[in-house]
């Protein structure tokens, strides 16, 4: 037996240090078998409900695609200009393909961190490999797609992402089930390299369900002046999302900074964090935060940044908007410096919604409901997001529709 | 156009207006004098219906209807506009999308706003920015005034439109609020009545401790005021409101 699979027997009841603790052999692990075919055949209710989480049905708009139901890979397709320039696979073909791959996994997520990890590694069905070849530009986004089909269902990913040497592109990957699906398991394990000089804008969107749990698994390591950006964008109800994603910025100026627009509804428990590790000269990290909760909602965002190297910065920055006296916000920023010369600071500020501007907005003749619903949109400014002019006009949409939904 | 009747305000418990009657007809532009903390920005806050200015007692109507106790929106749908002196910046909301939903849907929205930015030199880039927010003391009243334009209302307040700004400026906001005042009725606050260089006012009123002390003619009123500051208003035997009727006082 591989020492992977030997420490994740080791972990199988490890409790996740944060969220609440799951019972992962309540859900189901069979599912259908589905063929391979282009995004235009599928059932259309699966199509549109991708189109919830940002994806593309015209394959033309996007550089590449990769698409799995359930545990089945349905497309994985290059457009032929891109041919060279990207790669996309599944993780169990990248692995046959490329000895080299083995060092990319499990690298840096550690197998036994938790249950999760565990399960991931154990029942392990499909994921993504991306791998954008060294110096290539890529000019339309990339697109992927992880969706639930089955009611109750476990589905456990490992990811793998890989912006070689001088690369730069942008990947809008959208989590979402189908509509007749109320409860369920997501487990999604991603591990992100940025090589030198490279920039990768990572870009998630989830739309699970009311009764649905997720624990993605995030980490990533950012080289000599690469970029990392990472957003990740909830609008929708979910039972339990608990996340941790980590950058480890080990080369010299390399960079990350991480947004999350996170939108609580109904009994939804968001427990969002995102953790800087500065290990270089130069190193920078930001993490912006938004969240809105409604409802009986609970938010925890959290923030870690780690100061380990002289002459690097890090800023923490969480807004929060109750809309109802039964949700809850917890901000919960975190600093920690172990040398002198790095610079991490952190502002958070949580409130209701404020009456001065709601009937500012009332004296331009909006009413109180349209005034609110325009301060939330705001509130949750996809600006910060940073995104070319279509992803950004996709995700301005969505925010749209949920604030209009809000009020 | 809008008339108060005996309006008496309280905001948290405490008296900001004591038995308020003024009348703006239609057609006329009337100013607001009055000391720091005496009562002018209520007055104002108090015709929008703003709910912590609680009505006690008297009536606000506004073209012949009672709206005392309507919502601010419904007010100004009535066609009421306002200019702030301070208002709050909206993080997210851009200037943009205030003033798109301000101008009327007969309009191609875009070029209608720019339009009304062009005639009071507005930075364009403002329009893009969060509403207030970092907004300089000049670019806060600008962006009220250009609210103001787009909301094409027939009657308007102004709270202090020319405080805080520079000479240039105020002469470009001046002459848009003379321009737009045109047939329309308004009420306005100043403080050193600089706008009045600009604006035709047909009536002043002075406001002392939260209700109307005298009315009368804009420039004698100011010019007294300028000379020898609110002190006069209180040695003036016939500046207190139940003497005074102007069309009496010699001194007016």
């Amino acid at each position: 037996m591989s020492s992977s699979k030997e420490r994740a027997l080791q972990a199988r009841d490890k409790p996740a240090a944060l969220g609440p603790d799951l019972d992962v052999d309540g859900y189901s692990r069979d599912s259908r078998d589905w063929s391979n075919c282009p995004l235009s055949y599928l059932p259309e209710d699966i199509v549109k409900r991708s189109l919830d989480v940002g994806m593309v049905p015209d394959e033309e708009e996007r550089a590449a695609t990769y698409f799995q139901i359930d545990h089945s890979v349905v497309s994985r397709t290059v457009q032929r200009m891109f041919e060279g320039k990207v790669e996309v696979l599944s993780t169990r073909e990248a692995l046959k393909k490329y000895e080299w791959l083995k060092d990319y996994w499990w690298n840096i997520i550690q197998v036994d961190t938790d249950k999760y990890t565990s399960l991931a590694e154990l029942h392990w069905d499909q994921g993504y490999f991306i791998r954008v070849l060294e110096g290539q530009k890529v000019t339309l986004p990339l697109q992927s797609c992880l969706f639930i089909s089955t009611d109750n269902l476990n589905q456990n990913v490992h990811n793998i992402i890989i912006a070689e040497p001088r690369s730069e592109v942008q990947i809008i990957t959208g989590c979402a089930a189908h509509s007749n699906v109320s409860r369920g398991l997501h487990v999604g394990i991603s591990e992100f390299y940025i090589k030198r000089n490279a920039k990768l804008t990572f870009t998630m969107v989830h739309d699970w369900a009311l009764n649905f749990d997720v624990r993605p698994r995030t980490a990533a390591s950012i080289e000599d002046d690469a970029t990392f950006i990472n957003n990740y964008v909830c609008l929708r109800p979910v039972k339990s999302l608990q996340m941790y994603p980590v950058a480890y910025c080990k080369g010299v100026n390399s960079r990350v900074r991480f947004n999350s627009i996170l939108y609580g509804s109904s009994n939804s428990y968001l427990d969002v964090g995102s953790k800087v590790v500065l290990q270089n000269n130069g190193s920078k990290g930001e993490v912006i935060a938004r969240a809105v909760a409604k409802d009986d909602s609970k938010i925890y965002t959290r923030g870690l940044l780690m100061g380990e190297h002289r002459n690097s910065k890090a800023h923490l920055e969480c807004r929060g908007l109750l809309l109802s006296n039964n949700a809850l916000i917890h901000a919960v920023p975190e600093l920690l410096a172990n040398t002198e010369g790095t610079e991490l600071s952190h502002e958070a500020a949580v409130g209701k919604i404020s009456e001065d501007q709601v009937q500012y907005l009332m004296a331009r003749g909006l009413s109180e409901a349209e005034a609110e619903a325009l301060i939330v949109r705001g509130f949750m400014d996809v600006n910060i997001l940073g995104l070319p002019e279509n992803l950004r006009e996709r995700m301005e949409k969505l925010v749209e529709t949920t604030a209009e939904r809000a009020l | 156009m809008l008339e108060v009747s005996g309006l008496s305000v309280e905001v948290g418990g405490k008296r900001v207006l004591d038995d308020v009657n003024l009348e703006v007809p239609k057609g006329e532009v009337h100013v607001l004098f009055g000391p720091n903390g005496s009562g002018k920005s209520s007055l104002i806050m108090s015709v929008l219906g703003f709910p912590a200015y609680r009505v006690v007692s008297g009536d606000i109507r506004f073209k012949g209807k009672d709206i005392t106790h309507l919502p601010i929106n419904e007010r100004v749908k009535l066609g009421i506009g306002v200019s702030f002196q301070n208002p709050p910046a909206i993080r997210g909301v851009k200037l943009k999308d205030v003033l798109r939903r301000l101008v009327s849907d007969k309009d191609e929205k875009d070029i209608k706003v720019h339009e009304l930015a062009e005639t009071i030199n507005f930075p364009l880039g403002l329009m893009e920015r969060d509403i207030n927010l970092g907004f300089s003391g000049g670019e806060v009243k600008k962006s009220e005034v250009l609210q103001v334009l787009a909301q094409n209302a027939d009657f308007v307040m102004f709270d202090e439109p020319d405080s805080g700004v520079d000479v240039e400026n105020l002469q470009i906001i001046g002459r848009a609020i003379n321009k737009m005042l045109k047939g329309r009725s308004a009420l306005l606050i100043t403080h050193l009545g600089y706008i009045l260089h600009y604006v035709d006012a047909d009536k002043a009123h002075v406001l002392l401790d939260g209700t109307i002390a005298c009315s009368g003619n804009p420039s004698k009123i100011l010019s007294q005021i300028l000379n020898e500051g609110y002190a006069w208003c209180e040695k003036c035997p016939v500046a207190r409101r139940e003497l005074c009727k102007p069309e009496t006082n010699p001194q007016l």
